[in-house]
């Protein structure tokens, strides 16, 4: 009998207002409440409940031979219940059933796995309390942010009691191997390791309504075909969605949810497959071999790594500047601070940052607010400029932790660029005349070389 | 044969530029000016002086033509460029004129002023005669007329020729006037694309409006953006800045289509945050007096400063020195002033409602009404070092990629579309 891992995704995060600089020191409300309730509430019935619904379905017919896993982040949470009290009570409804595992995983959607360990803690322990007080759910695997994962994340993650994690089968860390076994963490061997096989999940995904795919369209028979054909030594097949590809990726009219429905009821009914949970997988099965991952990798692009969130300097530096706060935040027991602090780590926003498709025009990212990612970063900039005066100001009152230098200081350079970190200026010298028939006199006024105003 | 009229700095250096980047791919061009100022750089381009042009006004040819040629009465018309106190003089003389303007430009030769002035309409249909003339006396393939003025000399040349007609679009008359077109201008305009057997324009903008207003068959409108000068040396140009504040600039005319007051409002929103900039506006126009009160009262005047006309090396000068540069413009066709400030090394901001926003990614682009957007921009180039650099060094590479011999060779397509008919 062979296992289909099946999980999914859920996550929203709270979008940024249009905040400009003079906001700043006035305005503490950074998100655009319009556009999250409408994006939520939308998904939701595009989305979210009817796949939920599909999933119930099987659920009841199938039974135990129909097991299916869940990471939804707080920030979804939150937006749940602030828009969409109804998709909470239908993931409660799966909760209860019994069929369904919720994995753990940072709170906020956030990548402080990649820099800052005790806020990668904290956020995965608020996070486990949120789905423990929901779902009455205790979290026993774990998956980061985006599948991130890396050596070092290995080790923070076995550390913090979890004995399983899921990742992206990227070709960085298994060159010839075959995502479809379970495997384990080369230096933390005691966590083990399910990996995506993203051809067959992205079938589904990116490719399920594409009509000049050679495989259009993708029948549950067929796909269950190419199920079946996987060598039979290979024992795990893992597929890995983000849940808005059933509904929003892929409407409905694309007969995402037919499939969805029928694709596990005909891998059932074969007599070799179930479907199975991370915890259920890790008990059955032995880590084949060890996974080695110095340099950190993720389910995104080609490129399977950071680059779309760390890629540029815009977001180098305002990643930088977000988390020099980490330490006064730790402690910190203001709530709307604390709230902010939340929000504000979302990878999303790093993403709307990324300058890697620029070629293309293309706007990578669904319900992207910002026409471009220089607009991205400008509005999270100033709101973060925002933030960090709040926090500074709370430290200052509040504990000995000294307040970091936040507002950024304006550079006063006596001579011109040649003296500052600022690319030299090459010449503009003119080489065609140019005639103009006026020679207005230019005005007496303070520019000019040597004049003191 | 292209015709031209080297009133404003653009336009000239724009075609200049094709110029050299058509000789490059081969074509030969023979260019001709209402009025040669001497110092045009001669470079392997043929100059024809049209004030040194005989035309020889028996030949029935030009008279039959000379008859179908509207003759534009200048009483009733907005002369461009010329404010009302002129205009108003202008009137005044404008009846002393009138009786000698006929023989005026019947006579043999004709100096032209290359100046905007009260006989500009005659001069402009004189060089309509010059064209004509030089068309049948030249051997080319095709003829190119840049800008409404010299239109109608195109279309002479074609007529009395037979070789094909392209017209290039730099600025409409909806980019200098708004809204207050003048009507003449505009028919002259219209008259030349649609005798035209294709129309160039410089940018998707242009481009919409010659279709949308002018109501020209898009078939035969192509786009052709314009480029930049790669710079020659690579010479620091050292200018020393005495102040001790970020330097914020506006550089062009000072006149509505360009924005200065959304340049103002944005400074003002600026500067109550951060009295750490100066802001400059540097050039003339017909606003700058306006502006200069805007200024005063909305009391900012020691942060902000109105340098005059600035050319040549002064240009290079304000660029070196400036932290950021803004176009504001209205409604900018093209706008080549934002690519000399990237290729000096300045960050920018554009407004969207310009041709060379289709053109860059590294600029921060926003509605030219959008103040807020406008400031926003400026205030975060001036503070968050990292956006700073990436447009300086995407900026520049970005510009150095926009060179004229792919305009040029865009041209050299349309002429050889035009002569495969």
């Amino acid at each position: 009998m062979r296992s289909v891992c099946l999980y999914f995704q859920v996550h929203q995060p709270f979008r940024l207002r249009t905040y400009r600089f003079f906001d700043i020191g006035s305005d503490h409300y950074y998100y655009d409440d319009y556009q999250n309730k409408r994006i939520v509430r939308r998904i939701a019935s595009d989305c979210y409940l009817p796949a939920n619904e599909v999933l119930l379905g099987l659920i009841n017919e199938y039974g135990s031979a129909f097991k299916v896993t869940f990471s939804i982040s707080g920030s979804a949470l939150e937006q749940f219940a602030k828009y969409a009290p109804e998709v909470l009570e239908s993931f409660k409804r799966l909760a209860k059933t019994g069929n369904v595992e919720f994995l753990a995983e940072t709170y906020s959607h956030s990548l402080a796995g990649l820099n800052d360990p005790s806020e990668f803690k904290r956020q995965v322990e608020e996070h486990s309390a949120a789905i423990k007080k929901i779902f009455g759910f205790t979290p026993t695997a774990f998956r980061n942010t985006e599948l991130v994962y890396s050596n070092s994340i290995a080790g923070q993650v076995l550390e913090m009691g979890y004995k399983t994690m899921l990742t992206e089968g990227a070709k960085q860390l298994l060159g010839w191997k075959s995502p479809n076994f379970l495997y384990c963490s080369a230096p933390h061997q005691r966590l083990k390791l399910l990996l995506r096989n993203y051809q067959l999940s992205d079938d589904i995904t990116f490719r399920f309504s594409q009509q000049d795919w050679s495989e259009w369209p993708l029948t549950a028979e067929k796909y269950v075909a190419w199920l079946q054909n996987v060598d039979p030594k290979q024992e795990l097949v893992n597929l890995f969605m983000d849940y808005e590809t059933f509904g929003e990726h892929q409407k409905a009219s694309t007969g995402i949810f037919g499939f969805l429905r029928a694709f596990p009821e005909l891998l059932i009914k074969s007599g070799k497959w179930v479907f199975r949970t991370p915890g259920e997988v890790t008990e059955d099965l032995q880590p084949v071999a060890s996974i080695d991952c110095p340099h950190a990798i993720s389910w995104a692009d080609e490129e399977r790594d950071v680059t779309a969130w760390l890629g540029n300097d815009l977001q180098s530096e305002a990643f930088s500047s977000l988390y020099k706060v980490s330490e006064i935040m730790a402690t910190c027991e203001d709530t709307e601070l604390h709230r902010d602090w939340n929000y504000l780590q979302a990878s999303d926003h790093f993403y709307y940052m990324c300058t890697k498709w620029f070629s293309d025009g293309v706007v990578h990212h669904y319900f992207n607010p910002y026409g471009t990612p220089y607009e991205a970063f400008l509005n999270y900039m100033n709101v973060l400029s925002d933030f960090l005066i709040r926090v500074n100001e709370y430290a200052e009152n509040n504990t000995s932790a000294k307040p970091v230098k936040t507002s950024p200081k304006i550079k006063t350079p006596v001579t011109l660029k040649g003296n500052t970190e600022i690319a030299k200026s090459t010449t503009v010298k003119k080489v065609a005349k140019s005639k103009v028939a006026e020679a207005a006199k230019p005005a007496a006024n303070a520019i000019s070389k040597g004049k003191k105003k | 044969m292209g015709v031209s009229s080297p009133y404003y700095r653009w336009p000239w250096y724009s075609l200049f530029r094709t110029t050299k980047g058509l000789l490059k791919h081969g074509v030969e061009v023979q260019f001709v000016v209402p009025k040669a100022y001497g110092d045009e750089s001669e470079e392997a381009v043929r100059l024809v002086n049209a004030s040194d042009v005989t035309v020889m006004i028996n030949d029935p040819v030009f008279r039959e033509y000379w008859n179908q040629i509207t003759y534009m009465e200048i009483g009733s018309n907005l002369i461009p460029y010329v404010g009302p106190e002129d205009f108003q003089q202008m009137v005044s003389e404008n009846t002393n004129i009138k009786v000698e303007e006929s023989s005026r430009v019947f006579s043999e030769r004709f100096q032209f002023s290359g100046k905007y002035g009260h006989d500009l309409m005659e001069e402009v249909a004189r060089y309509a005669l010059v064209g004509a003339s030089i068309a049948a006396n030249s051997e080319f393939d095709v003829i190119h007329a840049h800008d409404w003025l010299t239109y109608s000399a195109g279309v002479a040349a074609k007529k009395i020729s037979g070789k094909p007609l392209v017209v290039h679009m730099h600025a409409t008359e909806f980019d200098r006037s708004g809204e207050n077109y003048n009507e003449n201008i505009y028919e002259i305009e219209r008259k030349g694309m649609v005798e035209a057997d294709r129309v160039i324009t410089v940018s998707n903008l242009t481009r919409n409006i010659v279709i949308d207003r002018y109501h020209i068959d898009p078939e035969k409108v192509i786009t052709v953006h314009n480029a930049v000068e790669p710079p020659d040396q690579a010479e620091l140009l050292d200018a020393e800045k005495h102040v001790r504040e970020k330097i914020v600039t506006f550089l062009g005319r000072i006149t509505f289509q360009k924005g200065p007051e959304y340049f103002i409002e944005a400074a003002c929103k600026v500067l109550e945050r951060d009295k750490n900039v100066r802001f400059v506006m540097a050039g003339t126009g017909d606003l700058m007096e306006k502006m200069i009160r805007r200024v005063a009262k909305l009391k900012i005047s020691s942060h902000f400063h109105f340098t005059g006309f600035l050319k040549g090396e002064n240009v290079d000068r304000m660029f070196a020195m400036s932290d950021v540069y803004v176009m504001p413009s209205v409604s900018e066709p093209f706008g080549i002033s934002p690519l000399e400030a990237m290729r000096s090394n300045v960050p920018v901001v554009i407004s969207k409602q310009s041709g060379v926003a289709e053109v860059l990614n590294h600029v921060m682009k926003v509605d030219f009404w959008d103040v807020d957007a406008m400031a926003d921009a400026i205030y975060g180039l001036l503070h968050y070092q990292s956006i700073n650099n990436m447009f300086i060094t995407h900026g520049a590479e970005e510009v150095n990629n926009l060179k004229w011999e792919s305009a040029a060779r865009k041209v050299a397509d349309v002429y050889e579309s035009v002569l495969a008919k």
